[in-house]
């Protein structure tokens, strides 16, 4: 890897989805990989990023990562609290929210999420995910989505075993068609590169590399025949200071 | 005369909770009625439909000790660790007995108890648009605005028979105060039929804090003075979060014989100190 220190994938998603917040004012941060990428964010790319959090926080400023969206550190750290049904009506719903930032346990080509249940095989009870949480209501009326996690065949699916949470539907003019506000996801950040979608098709391509890795490699993790842009970039490794940032941000 | 408002733990959850009753316990992630929970598995109070947003660690050791029926949530996780394997072996496996689901998103459940806490039969939001969860259950469909002609989701109200929250502190009248994250608690205490406060403290006089949320007495059942009620979640200004806790439930919960024991050395054995809260 030519990156100018040693990192893991895990390391490069993470910084990469800090980055992808640089322009956000407002996020609204699901818990796991998107708190810690946000918080990182809010210490680099983006140090007035408001984090919102939906057990009902506006503008957190925790000085350590919380284990769950309802930590004390949220709420003493808050510009505001507010109950729940007013988080998701007037705060989310309004489509006062500019990003979303969401993880998945399986996504498609037009990064439409299932969270709900997978199908184990003939014979077998279906898994049991979580289920929704905030995420149907988050990528329907935030200005647009990040999606954030490590990439395999079996995230990646060619088909959802069911559908938490519209992305961009089955393509161009779904969301529209679905009274879906917001533009929907505009990037997912995996520990090996960056997909967005295709303006023509909505449909996810490959846009980016992290430093090291190949885009024969991406498309073995991707369950369906994954497109590659007509020129691929490669994200820039991450700086001493981001890598020692998140570390930091991990240890305390 | 009116029952008084202040009893014990033991004493409300026998006369507020009963066998078949749909209950729910809501505080998110703050202010979790853990010690009411606990109440309810010594007094096996059985065949619960239980509601909440998040079920979390309560519910998974409400489910995996036999006692519910039905679950209506949102997200069935544990925060920031993973699974409920409580619930996922009664979801996938019937154990200790099959659990029957009514699955919403978040936005759904907040917006069924607000329609439940003002006496509509259903609420009105942005959702659901696209999500195959409305095609699992019958308490989603959509209406049209009668101004616009938009079409929308509706939700219907949920009403539960009791709903139990923990606070930090109540007055002797039976007047409450919680502050923090309020999360849903509000709507929820509103919407029932009962309702039960379990407190950290109650005090001479309950002062309200600007941001806070109070519960005047006559919209309280009962309250019981239970500190440390809350555990593993917590009460802001009394404890903080055991995460600890809830990174150690993983392992006492993936597995059954664990479980068990875990629940009878920590929550059914009545000890005489339980009994007489």
């Amino acid at each position: 890897m030519t990156t100018t220190a040693p990192c893991t994938p895990d390391e490069l998603m993470t910084v990469n989805a800090a980055r992808a917040l640089a322009g956000a004012r407002t996020c609204f941060v699901g818990i796991g990989l998107p708190s810690t990428a946000a918080n990182l964010a809010r210490r680099t790319a983006r140090p007035d990023l408001v984090l919102i959090y939906e057990s009902g926080t506006l503008g957190s400023k925790p000085t350590r990562l919380p284990l769950s969206i309802g930590d004390g550190e949220l709420a003493d750290t808050a510009d505001a609290v507010v109950s729940v049904p007013e988080m998701f009506n007037y705060w989310l719903q309004a489509g006062r929210i500019d990003v979303g930032f969401l993880g998945a346990a399986q996504i498609d080509r037009h990064a439409n999420i299932n969270t709900t249940v997978v199908d184990r095989g003939p014979d077998k009870p279906e898994g049991r995910l979580p289920g929704a949480g905030g995420a149907p209501e988050i990528a329907a009326n935030c200005g647009e989505v990040l999606i954030v996690l490590r990439h395999s065949p079996r995230n990646f699916v060619r088909r959802l075993d069911f559908t938490t949470t519209v992305g961009h539907g089955s393509g161009p003019g779904d969301r529209e068609r679905l009274g879906l506000r917001g533009k929907g996801p505009t990037a997912v950040i995996t520990d090996l590169g960056v997909l967005r979608p295709d303006p023509a098709t909505a449909e996810l391509v490959l846009t980016e590399l992290h430093p090291g890795v190949s885009a024969e490699q991406v498309r073995a993790a991707t369950g369906w025949e994954l497109k590659t842009a007509d020129s691929i970039g490669t994200t820039a490794p991450p700086t001493p200071e981001e890598l020692a940032t998140l570390r930091a941000l991990k240890a305390a | 005369m009116a029952a008084p408002k202040i009893r014990t733990l033991h004493d409300a959850v026998a006369e507020l909770i009963h066998d078949g009753d749909t209950v729910a316990m809501e505080g998110f992630t703050h202010l979790i009625p853990f010690a009411a929970a606990h109440e309810v598995i010594r007094q096996g109070i059985t065949d619960l439909t239980l509601v909440r947003m998040t079920p979390d660690v309560i519910y998974d050791q409400l489910i995996g000790a036999g006692l519910v029926r039905k679950l209506v949530f949102s997200w069935g996780g544990n925060p920031g660790v993973g699974s409920l394997h409580r619930f996922r072996d009664a979801v996938e496996n019937g154990w200790p007995r099959p659990l029957e689901v009514d699955e919403h998103s978040h936005a759904g459940m907040a917006n069924r108890y607000v329609a439940g806490a003002s006496g509509l039969p259903f609420a009105v939001l942005r959702g659901y648009r696209g999500s195959e969860i409305a095609s699992r259950t019958d308490t989603v469909s959509t209406v049209f605005c009668p101004f616009t002609g938009e079409e929308l989701a509706a939700v219907a109200a949920l009403n539960p028979d009791v709903t139990v929250i923990h606070a930090q502190q109540a007055d002797r009248e039976g007047n409450v105060q919680l502050w923090g994250l309020t999360g849903v608690q509000k709507e929820a205490a509103l919407a029932a039929e009962r309702v039960l406060v379990t407190v950290e403290e109650i005090t001479d006089e309950l002062r309200p804090r600007p941001g806070g949320v109070v519960l005047p007495s006559w919209a309280v059942t009962a309250v019981a003075e239970v500190p440390g009620g809350a555990h593993p979640s917590y009460a802001a200004g009394y404890s903080v979060r055991d995460n600890d806790f809830y990174q150690a439930w993983d392992a006492v919960s993936r597995d059954r014989d664990t479980f068990r024991t875990w629940l009878n050395e920590h929550v059914s054995v009545r000890t005489e100190e339980a009994a007489a809260r």
